[in-house]
């Protein structure tokens, strides 16, 4: 007699986990990593509600006497404001001069029609949250719009930085060869020349010929075009270690393009470096576009960001006026450490071989 | 590197003479006529074709004469040759004590590896490394110049040792504790790099005292990668720290770059790129060399 066989239950399929997911499992373990992703993530959606409006949209409004004093410290002198007030109220009368003065029976007319026009004069407020600048604008709020060009544009110049960066990479180590040999000189030009020269010298042609664009523009340009170099070289390294692995050889046995195996059989697997390079950059381009905006080369002095604040603050601190430096450098400092630690967490996180 | 640096003339003739093309414009001012502004092409010749212009970039660089300052008629030659002491007056020192100290709190730091001292030390560098140079400028510059009174705010003189004993120590301060954060950081990883490999841990087991370990074997071999650090570091020695050069209004070469900029003077950024490229080859080649001194495997084919 012979039993009946019976199939074996299949053990139930194990989904290995995927790079991303393995990374992910790992950075939620990091508990500096996930609170420095809070803080950097409370930065962009604060940059986004900047952008749209709903958060200090009226920082522009001059709501404060001039260097109103921050709301902890609502005692202290003023001298600033002061002087101002004086000198208004100082205003003397105007000489008397109707017997020559041929505009003088119409002086009454005009009065009367001025009267008619009612004016809400605001009344200024003697201290702010976080202080006020000369023209008496809110500092806490204009730090919130100082952040989001400083982010933007070392967030946008990052993200051209890598593309660049990724591209010329990837050709360079999958082609090898003659393009290779070109990308390398290319690269060697660029690094040949101390960094910070390079940029001014891009800087110094944009703001005489004005091609490079208008407003934040030339600045992202200027970071872009002079920081790929690091990148490149990284990725290049991959793409040569990558283009000769089974799985692409195999790819190509099956017939995939040259394009296809670049950008879609070995990007997804260098795409870690990738993304620990941008962020990186994010934060060496938030720095740079502060020192540039203090000299002049970096955003347009009709914008706010940070360098442009701290170029303000550098003379206010000598009458004692210390908040927008405050505000400026310690917003600043908070987004640039949180940023730099999710940079290491996420190169530990995408990094299996350390620990 | 010779097609590094003919690389590197072609990239700085593109950017200024067919990126940049022809600022008369920008020299002649808002009130010009067409007749002024040949002139002005003429004199800088940007009328010529692109090829002469090469032509003449080349003869430039290689005959130290880049012609005069567009904007002070200075001789550009003499613009550099004047404006290097200064720098290196800030610099050299800045780079001495920087490299000396960061050797020494890494070594230090990587001897207590692990500990809270080693974490404290290296969360501080952290946040300090994320503070703006600006800030540190303008605080400090602040704090020591004008409250406390111990440094002049800012100003240069004619005698050499006036200038290192008074104007420069506050900038080479300030240099050194920013510069010192991240080099610190580096150091100290080269270090951690050196003191988990096999030849360590044979010192160690043949009773080799653990100071002596770090000070001659860790030591010895972690100097390769600091050496090339150093290395990358040396270029900018010679252009300065522009930032402190405009705070503290030290005469170098570093200002004049960013006045050079502000005033659209091409010829002076051209010469000081050109030159800092082919110094930063050199400083390269010599780094190489070194290593063989530092290290026996290295040798030249």
């Amino acid at each position: 007699m012979s039993a009946v066989l019976t199939h074996p239950v299949p053990p139930p399929r194990q989904e290995s986990p995927g790079l991303w997911t393995l990374a992910w499992r790992r950075l939620k373990q990091d508990t500096v990593g996930m609170v420095s992703l809070g803080v950097v993530a409370f930065f962009l959606l604060m940059v986004a509600g900047v952008a749209t409006g709903i958060v200090a949209g009226d920082w522009n409004k001059e709501k404060g006497v001039s260097y109103a004093n921050p709301s902890f410290m609502a005692g202290a002198e003023n001298l600033e404001a002061k002087a101002l007030q004086q000198r208004d109220a100082a205003k003397a009368a105007p000489v008397d001069l109707s017997d020559i003065d041929p505009l003088a029976p119409r002086y009454k007319e005009w009065e009367e029609r001025a009267a008619k026009i009612s004016i809400t004069e605001t009344k200024r407020a003697e201290t702010l949250p976080l202080g006020g600048d000369k023209w008496g604008r809110d500092v806490l709020k204009k730090a919130m719009k100082g952040s989001e060009i400083s982010i933007l544009v070392g967030l946008t110049a990052a993200l051209f930085a890598t593309v660049l960066g990724v591209m010329l990479g990837a050709a360079a180590g999958y082609w090898g060869g003659w393009v290779n040999d070109f990308l390398e000189w290319f690269y060697n030009i660029f690094t040949s020349i101390p960094y910070i020269l390079l940029i001014l010298a891009f800087a110094a042609v944009a703001a005489a010929t004005g091609k490079f664009g208008k407003g934040i523009l030339p600045i992202i340009l200027i970071l872009a075009l002079t920081g790929w170099t690091g990148i490149y070289r990284l990725i290049r390294a991959e793409y040569i270690k990558h283009s000769n692995r089974e799985y692409v050889k195999a790819a190509q046995a099956i017939g995939a393009s040259n394009a296809s195996r670049m950008f879609v059989h070995i990007l997804p697997n260098v795409s870690h470096v990738a993304l620990v390079q941008l962020s990186q950059h994010v934060v060496s381009f938030i720095k740079a576009e502060v020192i540039l905006s203090f000299l002049g080369f970096g955003v347009p002095v009709d914008m706010v960001s940070w360098g442009t604040m701290l170029a303000e603050a550098q003379n206010e601190l000598v009458i004692g006026k210390w908040w927008q430096l405050f505000a400026a450098g310690a917003s600043m400092a908070i987004l640039v450490t949180a940023f730099s630690l999710l940079t290491d967490s996420l190169r530990d996180a995408l990094d299996p071989k350390i620990k | 590197m010779i097609p590094t640096l003919a690389g590197v003339i072609l990239l700085i003739f593109l950017l200024f003479n067919w990126v940049g093309g022809d600022p008369a414009h920008v020299l002649a001012g808002k009130i010009s006529n067409p007749e002024q502004i040949k002139n002005i092409r003429k004199q800088l010749g940007v009328d010529e074709p692109y090829l002469v212009q090469l032509w003449v970039f080349v003869k430039q660089v290689f005959t130290f004469d880049f012609g005069r300052s567009w904007s002070t008629n200075e001789e550009v030659s003499r613009i550099l040759l004047t404006r290097i002491g200064p720098t290196l007056t800030v610099m050299v020192p800045v780079l001495v004590i920087e490299t000396v100290l960061a050797v020494i709190f890494a070594v230090m730091v990587a001897y207590v590896r692990g500990r809270p001292t080693d974490r404290g030390i290296m969360a501080i560098c952290t946040v300090a490394m994320s503070i703006s140079f600006l800030v540190y400028i303008i605080f400090f510059q602040w704090l020591f110049g004008f409250i406390l009174g111990w440094f002049p705010v800012q100003g240069w003189s004619e005698s050499f040792t006036k200038n290192l004993l008074t104007y420069a120590p506050l900038p080479i301060m300030l240099a050194v504790a920013v510069g010192l954060a991240p080099s610190l950081r580096l150091y100290r990883s080269f270090f951690l790099d050196e003191i988990n490999q096999d030849y360590v841990r044979t010192a160690r087991a043949k009773g080799v005292p653990e100071k002596v370990v770090m000070m001659k074997h860790v030591m010895r071999n972690a100097l390769i990668p600091i050496l090339t650090n150093v290395g990358i570091l040396l270029p900018g020695v010679f252009v300065g720290s522009f930032l402190l050069e405009v705070f503290f209004s030290i005469p170098g070469l570093g200002r004049e770059i960013i006045t050079a900029v502000n005033r659209s003077d091409f010829p002076v950024i051209k010469a000081v790129t050109v030159y800092l490229a082919m110094l930063t080859m050199i400083i390269n080649l010599l780094v190489d060399v070194m290593y063989k001194f530092v290290d026996p495997r290295v040798s030249f084919k």
